[in-house]
């Protein structure tokens, strides 16, 4: 595997010990507010220095991580599922179904731009992080019925699939034991490209303010909160955006060093 | 011929189909507004006549679709007076309906916003052209290099920042530091140039990578060998055999983005005080719970996505006889 996939695990394993661990990383309450101190620089009592309202930036930030990870991982376990079984209905039963799932379905959520689909649903739902982990959902399942419906098109052929249904094996023991296997693989490049993506919504939605209300630590709240006074205080927006590079840089490298890993044809190049 | 024909048909009733879609959900979606829209526009102070008025004038006191199911009587058929209708005659007519905030045609509103946001997306794609193209050609002419990594790196980080991080950054180095261009809203013409470097820098990403692995797959293939063959130098080679053919994908990919761009712009447009669409809908909308305007909002920037979209396939089709063929 390449370099930067491995250094994308190393990242991705701190972002989540530090989302794990919070409590015990960060140095002082994520919501006490100190009026007396604020703007205050780095310095030995606030690593990462303080916000318009005196709140220590770097517990935030730690803080910030599990909002994202939470976020993240529900979107992705949540729309990998749904993904997956209609996309594998979709490859499975072929003919009528697979014309409505893939020719219709996948088209009407590939016309959306998706961060458009998030903001209207959470602009006529309402906001906080269930309704937003819907929105994400909601945008999200597609890509993965797609690799799904795609896997299953290329396996049924085979002739292990072939041979397992001649055996009088029933769909749902094929679709199971042998055609899922065969699609983990690039689910899991989905997967933590999926993740990339979800950490990067949560973020935008919370920083046009639809996504997670403050006072809640959301990298994305952080930064719209800081914007207005970045040119005395350039601190308190460069910590929070730095975490979110870094964790979608981190996603990013993984799902592009395991699709090069898991494509021959790639490794080659 | 006829095949030909048949195809196109089937594109454009896709389409259309899509388009049906997305006005329904984004019509039946008002419905899904916690609380009466009338109270949450009014306050809770309103008079039952004034909610009553509030009502009639926008339609809301019509059942929302043809039929309903649930409740004590389960299937109610509701008649052809019903606001998903009302919804479609207007629009068919060019109607978009009246804000519920200035009673404004929302159309109106829409049209007058409507140019500032395309501007900036076709300034934000000339942006990431002119930063990809060279750079992709050297990087995948040159594979393996310090320009290929730089590439590479450049792309990567391009992908991961977001929009709001950038933003903010170019505000502080180029508007606050330097004083080139003034720091929020659009006073002068060349004030453009940071809302389209932020909105282009994740396209100019994408395409930069886009570039380079076309350029070296294209430069792999037999033609480029009789090209070279023939004695040509490795200049012409790349510019009148490689790009022709290596720029095919990237025009889908350009296409596609226009409407990614229309959409990522809304962040932009907040960052800089941008007077689009996508300000139109987070504040007037969205921030005043405006939802007829909200719907409006997003029924163009998607019906654009959808027709850009489908026009960025038909010519893809047409420049490369490959796909038309298979």
């Amino acid at each position: 595997m390449s370099r930067l996939a491995y250094i994308g695990f190393v990242i991705a394993g701190l972002f989540i010990l530090a989302a794990i661990f919070a409590p015990w990383i960060a140095t002082h309450d994520v919501t006490v507010q100190d009026l007396a101190a604020r703007y205050v620089p780095p310095s030995s009592e606030h690593w990462f220095g303080t916000d318009g309202l005196g709140r220590d930036v770097f517990s935030r930030v730690i803080f910030g991580a599990r909002i994202s990870l939470e976020v993240g991982i529900t979107v992705v376990v949540v729309s990998s599922i749904v993904g997956t079984i209609i996309g594998a209905i979709a490859g499975f039963y072929g003919g009528f179904v697979d014309k409505f799932l893939s020719g219709y379905v996948f088209n009407v959520f590939l016309a959306f731009p998706g961060l458009l689909l998030a903001i209207a649903l959470v602009a006529f739902l309402g906001t906080g992080q269930g309704k937003l982990i819907a929105a994400l959902c909601v945008i999200g399942w597609v890509g993965y019925a797609r690799v799904m419906r795609g896997q299953v098109l290329k396996v049924r052929e085979y002739d292990y699939v072939l041979a397992a249904r001649a055996l009088g094996a029933s769909n749902l023991r094929i679709l199971f034991t042998h055609i899922l296997p065969n699609a983990v693989q690039p689910l899991i490049v989905q997967a933590s490209l999926g993740m990339a993506g979800a950490v990067l919504s949560e973020a935008s939605l919370s920083f046009l303010g639809l996504g997670i209300p403050p006072p809640a630590p959301s990298w994305g709240t952080m930064i719209e909160e800081a914007r207005q006074f970045f040119s005395n205080s350039p601190h308190v927006l460069f910590f929070p955006g730095l975490a979110i590079a870094m964790t979608v840089l981190a996603f990013n490298f993984i799902g592009d060093g395991l699709r090069q890993y898991l494509d021959p044809k790639q490794r080659t190049r | 011929m006829k095949y030909k024909l048949l195809n196109i048909l089937r594109h454009a009733a896709l389409m259309l189909l899509v388009i049906w879609t997305v006005v329904s959900l984004v019509t039946l979606l008002i419905q899904a507004v916690p609380g009466d829209p009338a109270t949450v526009i009014l306050g809770e102070t309103a008079t039952q006549e004034q909610i009553d008025n509030f009502r009639s004038t926008h339609g809301l006191d019509r059942p929302a679709f043809f039929f309903s199911i649930g409740g004590d009587e389960g299937f109610v058929w509701n008649g052809v007076q019903n606001q998903y209708a009302d919804y479609w005659t207007g629009l068919l007519s060019g109607d978009l309906g009246k804000s519920f905030r200035t009673d404004r045609p929302v159309r109106d509103m829409i049209l007058e916003r409507y140019p500032s946001t395309i501007k900036l997306a076709i300034a934000a794609m000339l942006v990431a052209i002119g930063i990809a193209l060279p750079l992709g050609v050297l990087a995948g002419s040159r594979k393996n290099s310090l320009v290929d990594n730089f590439a590479s790196f450049f792309a990567l980080l391009g992908i991961s920042l977001p929009t709001f991080v950038v933003g903010p950054f170019l505000v502080y180095l180029f508007a606050v530091k330097l004083g080139w261009f003034s720091p929020t809203g659009s006073l002068y013409p060349e004030d453009i140039v940071l809302p389209a470097v932020t909105l282009g820098a994740a396209l100019s990403a994408i395409l930069t990578r886009m570039i380079r692995s076309s350029v070296i797959e294209e430069l792999g293939e037999d033609y480029v060998r009789t090209a070279r063959a023939k004695g040509l130098s490795e200049r012409k080679v790349l510019f009148k055999h490689v790009l022709k053919n290596g720029l095919i994908p990237v025009v889908t990919i350009l296409g596609l983005q226009l409407g990614v761009l229309l959409a990522g712009a809304i962040i932009t447009e907040k960052i800089f005080n941008w007077q689009g669409l996508g300000l139109l809908l987070l504040e007037d909308g969205i921030g005043k719970r405006d939802y007829r305007l909200v719907q409006g909002c997003v029924l163009v920037i998607s019906i654009t996505f959808i027709l850009a979209n489908s026009l960025t396939d038909f010519v893809y089709r047409k420049l490369d006889p490959r796909i038309r063929l298979s």
